[in-house]
């Protein structure tokens, strides 16, 4: 007589437990990342609103996100080797490991069951299985020449093929990682592609990777397609001639910005943003801004480039229309926006403001602020339609 | 009068030698530059050396991985920049005193955060 109504008592609770979590799909999450504090807010774009937080990531300066094919699972890398696994739905740490003591972001691979990670110390790439994080395979970079240690990874994107790539900064190459064959990669490795690599990225279609160089006016770029015509140097010397600014903040890349057949890409030294054309290659003009540029964003039509700036003028955001290259608006969000996300079909822009402690969304046709919500010094915001972004 | 302005003045020049660094002392950020001061060195220059100065595409700050660097040689790698590094000069943005003062945080040992 007890024991079946025990058992259903049992099974009311489990019951309501299920109702407490309501069904979702994970197509409109996000993250971002509140660095000071180590800790990622899970975020919907539907509603606006900030779901939970996951606490115990590490440090968080210069984290970046990549997520699993299902959208259900981001990887979070973290300067101090961490590599976790977040559960968006359980909005809990479903695994972690310190991979390296100093890392600085990764890929995941075109089948999602592979994650490369790009570390500074010890200098190589480290793969993992995206399910268990076990290590699949080590590939420690180039030593320097005097033997101290290995070149820091830098720009470490998911290219098709199965193949990872990324630059290494100290030694001035670029190398391939081909795991179509198995767990052991063939590698492929570019020298000589220019001073000091610090950032790289891919074109949407996964045909081109460019490294941007801090050490010389220009960048480099492999066609994948034809990886035997080697690295082709590209805007060589675009700064020519001109007093280098300093950089307070090193640009980003991993923005890719073709709009139509035109592609934006910031400046180093110079508070500029170049652009090329996308078929041949060639500067086609250079759009002064107000600052140093970090990230230089398409909205996903192609009809606007947002644009944010290094120290000290990190406070303003610029809008430049693609095709007549105007400044359309500088923006003055507030105290040090660091990051800007686009939702996948453009509608709104997620901002992070550090020093406001707050995520900022924009009405980007508008150009209207629409929405404040609450962050511990926001850093990179990641929404998980990148999931299915080849290069992001 | 000039009695007090005498005892003053030899109080100073006593007192004077035992502050270990009167320049810097007396030209100390005001508190609320202080405060900006920390946010830089923890956010910007932590967006190079980490957030906890552990190093990243710059070197490592913390208190050991500087220790037997010359403070005049701290100062001047923050001023005028290192050639042929990401290290820029940051002599455009910050004072001498700002420096100063951002050096003698990262000798004695900056908390982390």
């Amino acid at each position: 007589m007890k024991r079946p109504t025990l058992l259903l008592a049992a099974a009311s609770l489990l019951l309501s437990a299920c109702a407490g979590q309501p069904l979702r799909g994970t197509g409109d999450l996000g993250v971002v990342v509140e660095r000071a504090t180590g800790s990622l807010q899970i975020v919907e774009t539907t509603g606006q609103t900030q779901l939970g937080r996951v606490e115990g990531l590490g440090d968080l300066s210069h984290a970046s996100v990549v997520f699993s094919r299902d959208e259900r699972f981001a990887y979070v890398f973290g300067r101090d080797g961490g590599l976790t696994k977040v559960d968006l739905l359980r909005q809990r740490i479903d695994r972690r490991v310190i991979q390296a003591g100093n890392s600085i972001g990764g890929a995941i691979s075109q089948d999602g069951k592979l994650i490369a990670v790009g570390n500074y110390e010890p200098g190589g790439v480290k793969v993992f299985d995206a399910q268990t994080l076990d290590l699949v395979a080590d590939v420690p970079a180039t030593p320097l020449a005097d033997g101290s240690r290995n070149s820091r990874v830098v720009g470490v994107l998911d290219a098709p093929g199965q193949r990872f790539i990324y630059s290494l900064f100290d030694t001035n190459e670029t190398w391939l990682l081909d795991f179509s064959q198995g767990s052991t990669p063939q590698i492929t490795r570019f020298k000589n592609v220019g001073k000091q690599p610090y950032d790289g990225l891919l074109t949407p279609d996964g045909r081109y990777y460019i490294a941007g160089l801090f050490g010389e006016d220009g960048m480099a770029k492999v066609d994948l397609w034809h990886t035997r015509r080697g690295v082709e140097r590209i805007i060589d010397g675009y700064g020519r001639g001109q007093q280098k600014l300093p950089v307070y903040k090193m640009p980003h890349l991993e923005g890719w910005t073709v709009a139509g057949d035109q592609t934006f890409v910031p400046a180093v030294g110079q508070h500029r943003v170049l652009v090329m054309d996308s078929k041949n290659w060639k500067q086609t003009d250079a759009i002064e801004v107000a600052g140093q540029p970090v990230f230089v964003m398409s909205r996903p039509d192609t009809r606007q480039i947002w644009v944010n700036f290094a120290h000290p003028d990190n406070g303003k955001v610029q809008v430049i229309d693609s095709e007549t290259h105007e400044i359309i608006q500088t923006l003055e969000p507030g105290p040090a926006v660091l990051h800007m996300e686009f939702t996948p079909r453009g509608e709104q822009l997620w901002m992070s403001v550090r020093d406001g402690n707050e995520i900022q969304i924009w009405d980007p046709y508008a150009l209207k602020l629409i929405k404040r919500l609450p962050s511990e010094s926001p850093s990179g915001i990641f929404f998980s339609s990148r999931a299915h972004e080849t290069g992001l | 009068m000039n009695r007090s302005r005498y005892i003053a003045l030899i109080l100073g020049l006593v007192l004077a030698p035992l502050l270990p660094i009167p320049a810097a002392l007396a030209d100390a950020p005001t508190p609320a530059r202080q405060q900006q001061l920390e946010r830089l060195l923890l956010q910007d220059c932590g967006s190079c050396h980490g957030l906890r100065l552990t190093g990243g595409l710059g070197p490592a700050l913390t208190r050991d991985a500087i220790a037997g660097k010359p403070r005049e040689t701290l100062i001047a790698t923050v001023t005028y920049g290192r050639p042929d590094t990401a290290m820029p000069a940051w002599n455009a943005l910050l004072s001498e005193q700002d420096i100063a003062w951002l050096v003698d945080r990262l000798i004695e040992g900056k908390p982390t955060p």
